[in-house]
């Protein structure tokens, strides 16, 4: 997870941001805004910007009406703030004037400031229902998004999960989906607002005064000039600090998921000394990404500083000649800082929209991975043969490979008779998860077909052919909930009595009955509250209440102490009885009972027969079963 | 947080420097309100255009010092914030890398490594903007006070209302806004949950066909977070309503009341103008200072995190004066060792009593838990015993160095690790100096030549993080090879060779045997095949020794090894 998580770059910006803190809630023009920190980092560029933006597009269309409405309540919002300034200043050249005239026109004043309020309110009324109706658009897009992924992602072949790290697609249901919900919550409006604030201003000040609005207007391109000069440093700077961060943290993880090793091979030393170095390459770029970055928003406001100071003075020099009043002055100060807000935050809201392109677009690339070919129908005659089936196995001239040019198997036929076993042997490696891939279609064969009771397993629906497969691997999988939930998930609307027959049989009734909550127990995420072997006692359970014809079973109990391993064997024993069973058979016993016996070696099957055949046979299962079973052939000589 | 802070000192000039450079341009901010009122009451009113033009110079000195200011105490803050996480970091690694293998388990690798990373990130930006909002906030909150009050203080009455009021909003915000944005966390924590669970179980969920079950799970915990955020978005979108509204009140009641005062000429115009500008300085550090309260308790967490490895004096520790052995031979003593790991109810290993002499090979075998790999780790010292003493030629190794104790050590752990790096280079792992015939002469030994040859660039073939693009049985013999090129006194193999097929286990055990000569070998296995042969084979039970000689003796004496043998071997083949 942490690997995922820091190997992001770019957007695993190391900023603690307002908005960030305060939620997700304000928009843009409360106190979160977009803080200094975050100014000018160098965003993620999206491949194709224009498709994704047309395709995040085409999945707001639902609540056109509510966007629509937001955005017609932004501009009225904006344009109801806009004239705030204007009316106010209305009222500081009737004191101003009154003052000079001794003679106050307060109700005029009165009425103004009445009127100004009003708008205010109105303003922050538009205000509100825009940010709220955002809300429902962004958080129901966002709910659309992750219910589309979810049930993508049932419909894509074991391929795709096998090909990726789970951080990598928990990140684009959270990460990448949050992005896009806050740019719909946030910039989407601010985009918006930001236009109408520069557009409305600028109409405002020209009804003021067009000298004052061209002294205003001749300081924007020192805005542009100082952010893309700054913004290209900053950038550079802030490129390297990810990868020395990206460095310094990689070091640490090896180092101290390596611990063992660094200490026994005395390596302490040198690890350190490698830290020090990364962190001091760190230390000289980071610092100055800091400073670059936060350059940006002091030498905006000089600049705006300049213009305020020549419209002050300027604006002064003519409301002394009575060319303007004085209030009219007093608002186009406000109006010359508002209309540069949104200058500054073009090059910010640019980078946001940037990466949540890119987080769209990972979004879309796994909406747009092929999925698996459409199940059988569940009434053909050949599903209604898989029911009444008895559980006789065949392989018929498979082959099979992960990639093109590796194949495992290459035309592998064999008969497994109903209730007999199948025992794969041989080293440690992809053997076992082949053999369930294949036998429960979460891979599709290169060639041949798998039958049972001579019906070829592709024209049974997925989910018919599994529940026809009971499953016992090492990895015992159980989710967070009761020890009760987890047996019953091996049958929709199982029993209380059926359930702890099930842990009966499987001996885990009793270790069960001993637990304080006993069946009401609550396992803990990756259920650390159980022993290995008591996980995997939940696992056989399962599959006796699952009943299924054939079993695929793996015998290794490689962290179980010796005693519950004597359980749980029994336990296996007892349910492969009068069940096909395909077993990674570690046991001597299993493997000679067994009907055939597959030799996997570096993943691919290099043998097949009986144990008296392969013996016979004297090849790679008979080196195997000497070395393994009889000790060390001392005479072998190195190749 | 406060704790960190002594990391801070060699950045105390800096730090005050900062805090000075943030005064001096907060100080100039506020000033040019002041001069704007001389302006309008002493330049506009009067038509001196000479004094608008003076002051409007003076107006733009002072905001050029101001941001001159700003920038450098950005420079003294970016750096020591900086230098403080460069401190902390380094701290920090150092720290862990002394722990021993309780301390290390105690934390958990993936927390350790959080600590070390994302943690002291938040530190350092942390202290970054309390160098900077945080120093700037309450300066411009005081400072915009005292110049409303020196420029108005007729009109300071309207502040006393309306600052309270925007506090205790702001209050109430975070108390309402706080639980529900933790409520809203934990919702995510439990949509990751559920989808973590789908994805490392997806194999089950389709084997059981139980996929819309699935659905219907995640649909439940989905429409739960986003009911849950829509009502927090909704609520919080008060927040910029709100705080617009109260400072544009703030305005409007400035001109009203103040208006009143200019009629009757108790106040200028221009005064005026500035208390409005205060007014809204003020009202948005109180905005500043709530963000502060929200940020620095985040930091504090994290903070309390690394304190927390910090705090931890890793025990186990260097003698005061080290003893080295007379002569370095190899000899391994276990006598009377018993030992537990923390929060476990029973002993991993009880009053086990062996030796291992130079040029002979000891096997360990046993059930799992049956505390192999626990004598592994006493003898490397990774974990210290609670009774007895593991002795190495006769030196107890607490008396040791753990330097000198460990380069007499090769070890080849379960969990063959490899880093990043070349195949080369990690060979080298454990003595820089190996030769590259040396190396060589390890891989050849350890069966690992042909598949080092045929990767692109042979032994300077890069490996990925955690070696990933080798596989299982591969790892392994690079690990044994890295012991190898160690040249060690003492060989231990935990396990090491599970993962090899039958024939290369065979050739490098052969190979093996040529090579260990004078030095010790500890094998722990699970095999009996394996270990048959061993000079003396030690069988643990539940901790205890309960067996100790040759395969002949052990199934003529020992029930235990009789019973491991009788499950992996037929009785014909067990004699």
């Amino acid at each position: 997870m942490s690997a995922a998580e820091t190997g992001k770059g770019g957007r695993a910006a190391p900023d603690i941001k307002p908005t960030q803190l305060l939620g997700r809630g304000p928009g843009g023009r409360g106190p979160g805004g977009h803080g200094p920190g975050g100014f000018g980092m160098p965003g993620e560029k999206a491949k194709d910007f224009k498709g994704t933006t047309r395709r995040l597009v085409s999945y707001l269309r639902p609540h056109l009406p509510a966007i629509l409405f937001a955005l017609v309540m932004a501009v009225l919002s904006t344009v109801f703030s806009i004239a705030g300034p204007k009316i106010l200043g209305q009222a500081i050249t009737l004191l101003f004037e009154g003052v000079a005239r001794s003679a106050v026109d307060f109700r005029g004043i009165g009425r103004i400031l009445a009127l100004l309020l009003g708008l205010y309110l109105v303003s922050a009324g538009f205000n509100y229902l825009t940010q709220y109706s955002m809300a429902g658009v962004s958080q129901k897009t966002v709910y659309s998004f992750r219910k589309g992924i979810d049930e993508k992602l049932a419909r894509l072949p074991l391929r795709y999960f096998d090909g990726r790290t789970h951080g990598e697609i928990l990140s684009r249901v959270t990460n990448d989906v949050d992005t896009i919900a806050n740019t719909l919550q946030q910039s989407l409006v601010q985009i918006i607002t930001s236009a109408v604030t520069l557009v409305g201003s600028v109409v405002m000040m020209l009804t003021i005064s067009w000298k004052l609005t061209l002294v205003a207007l001749a300081t924007l391109p020192f805005y542009a000039l100082a952010t893309t000069a700054i913004a290209k440093r900053s950038q550079k700077y802030y490129k390297g600090q990810q990868k020395f961060l990206g460095e310094l943290n990689g070091h640490v993880e090896e180092m101290y998921s390596g611990h063992q090793v660094v200490k026994a091979f005395g390596y302490e030393k040198r690890s350190v000394a490698r830290f020090e170095e990364v962190n001091d390459r760190l230390f000289d770029v980071a610092w100055k990404a800091q400073f670059v970055s936060g350059i940006i928003m002091p030498t905006m406001n000089f600049i705006n500083n300049i213009g305020y100071v020549l419209i002050a003075a300027i604006g002064g020099v003519m409301a002394a000649a009575r060319a303007i009043s004085l209030g009219d002055v007093q608002a186009f100060i406000q109006y010359a800082k508002q209309f540069t807000q949104p200058i500054i935050q073009t090059a910010n809201i640019a980078n946001i929209l940037q990466s949540t392109m890119a987080a769209g677009e990972r979004v879309f690339e796994l909406l747009d991975e092929a999925e698996e070919s459409p199940d059988a129908p569940a009434d053909s005659p050949a599903a209604l043969a898989f029911a009444a089936a008895s559980g006789q196995v065949s392989f018929e001239a498979v082959s099979f490979g992960y990639s093109d040019d590796t194949p495992l198997m290459d035309g592998l036929s064999l008969e497994a008779p109903r209730g007999e076993a199948v025992a794969i042997v041989g080293p440690t490696g992809a053997g076992k998860t082949t053999l369930v891939n294949l036998l429960m279609r979460f891979y599709e064969l290169k060639g041949g077909r798998i039958a049972v009771d001579g019906v070829d397993i592709r024209d049974v629906p997925r989910g018919r052919l599994r529940r026809a497969f009971g499953m016992v691997l090492q990895d015992a999988w159980l989710f967070g909930g009761t020890i009760r939930d987890n047996i019953a998930y091996g049958r929709e609307g199982a029993t209380e009595d059926e359930i702890v027959a099930a842990a009966v049989a499987a001996h885990a009734d009793h270790f069960i009955r001993v637990l304080p909550d006993g069946y009401d127990t609550v396992l803990t995420e990756d259920a650390t509250n159980l022993s290995q072997g008591q996980r995997q006692l939940l696992t056989i359970a399962r599959a006796f209440l699952a009943d299924p014809r054939i079993l695929i079973l793996d015998e290794a109990t490689s962290s179980v102490d010796t005693r519950t391993e004597l359980v749980v064997r029994k336990a296996m024993e007892r349910l492969m009885r009068g069940r096909t069973s395909f077993v990674i058979a570690h046991r001597l016993s299993t493997i000679r009972d067994a009907h055939t016996i597959l030799v996997m070696n570096e993943g691919r099957i290099v043998e097949k027969g009986s144990h008296v055949e392969l013996l016979a046979a004297d090849g790679f299962y008979a080196d195997l079963y000497r070395s393994q079973f009889l000790g060390v052939d001392d005479e072998a000589e190195p190749a | 947080m406060l704790r960190l802070f002594k990391y801070l000192k060699p950045y105390a000039l800096m730090v005050a420097l900062a805090l000075l450079m943030e005064f001096a341009s907060s100080m100039a901010e506020l000033s040019l309100p002041a001069l704007m009122s001389v302006i309008v009451d002493e330049g506009v009113a009067t038509g001196d255009i000479a004094l608008i033009w003076r002051t409007g110079a003076r107006m733009l000195a002072i905001a050029f010092i101001g941001v001159a200011a700003n920038l450098t105490g950005g420079f003294f803050a970016a750096r020591s914030a900086m230098g403080f996480g460069k401190t902390l970091r380094s701290k920090v690694f150092s720290r862990v890398s002394s722990f021993s293998l309780r301390e290390l388990d105690r934390f958990g690798t993936s927390s350790l490594i959080t600590r070390s990373t994302n943690d002291i990130t938040q530190v350092q930006q942390v202290t970054f903007m309390m160098q900077r909002m945080m120093a700037k906030a309450p300066i411009m909150a005081i400072g915009g006070i005292a110049m409303a009050l020196a420029t108005e203080p007729r009109l300071a009455w309207i502040l006393l209302v309306v600052i309270p009021i925007l506090g205790a909003a702001i209050v109430i915000i975070a108390l309402k806004g706080l639980p529900l944005f933790k409520s809203i966390q934990a919702k995510i924590d439990a949509l990751n949950r559920v989808m973590r669970e789908n994805l490392s179980g997806i194999r089950v969920v389709r084997a059981f066909d139980r996929v819309e079950h699935e659905r219907a799970r995640f649909d439940g915990v989905n429409a739960d977070l986003t009911a849950t955020s829509l009502k927090v978005n909704r609520i919080m979108a008060f927040v910029p309503a709100f705080i617009t509204v109260m400072m544009n009140l703030t305005s409007v009641m400035i001109v009203w009341f103040g208006g009143r005062e200019v009629g009757s000429g108790a106040i200028r115009i221009g005064s005026l103008m500035a208390f409005i500008q205060y007014a809204a300085h003020i009202m948005f550090s109180v905005v500043m200072v709530s963000v502060i309260f929200i940020m620095v308790p985040r930091a504090q967490v994290s903070a309390e995190r690394v304190n927390e490895v910090l705090d931890v004096e890793p025990e186990i520790d260097d003698p005061a004066s080290p003893v080295r052995p007379v002569e370095a031979k190899g000899r391994v003593e276990f006598r009377n060792v018993g030992f537990g790991y923390d929060g476990a109810s029973e002993p991993a290993v009880k009053d086990v009593s062996f030796v291992a002499e130079p040029g002979t090979t000891t096997a360990i075998i046993g059930g799992t838990g049956s505390g192999k790999s626990t004598l592994i780790n006493l003898l490397a010292r990774f974990y210290d015993v609670k009774d007895g003493a593991v002795l190495v030629d006769g030196v107890d190794v607490r008396d040791m160095s753990q330097e000198t104790l460990r380069s007499y050590l090769g070890l080849a752990p379960q969990n063959a690790t490899l880093f990043s790096g070349t195949i080369a280079e990690n060979l080298r792992f454990g003595r820089d100096e190996a030769t590259d015939d040396e190396l060589a002469e390890a891989a050849a030994i350890a069966q690992a030549s042909a598949f080092i040859a045929e990767k692109d660039g042979g032994m300077e073939a890069t490996l990925s993080q955690g070696g990933v693009n080798v596989s299982g049985g591969q790892k392994q013999r690079l690990s044994i090879a890295r012991a190898l090129a160690r040249k060690p006194k003492i060989y231990l193999f935990d396990d090491s060779f599970s993962a090899l097929d039958f024939k290369t286990d065979a050739r490098l055990r052969s190979a093996l045997r040529k090579k260990t000569g004078d030095a010790t070998v500890i094998i722990v296995a699970q095999r009996v095949g394996t270990i048959r042969d061993a000079d003396q084979i030690v069988v643990l039970d539940e901790g205890r020794v309960v067996g100790k000689g040759r395969h002949a003796e052990l199934m003529a004496t020992c029930a235990v090894y009789k019973e491991i043998v009788a499950s992996q071997l037929s009785a014909e083949e067990a004699v």
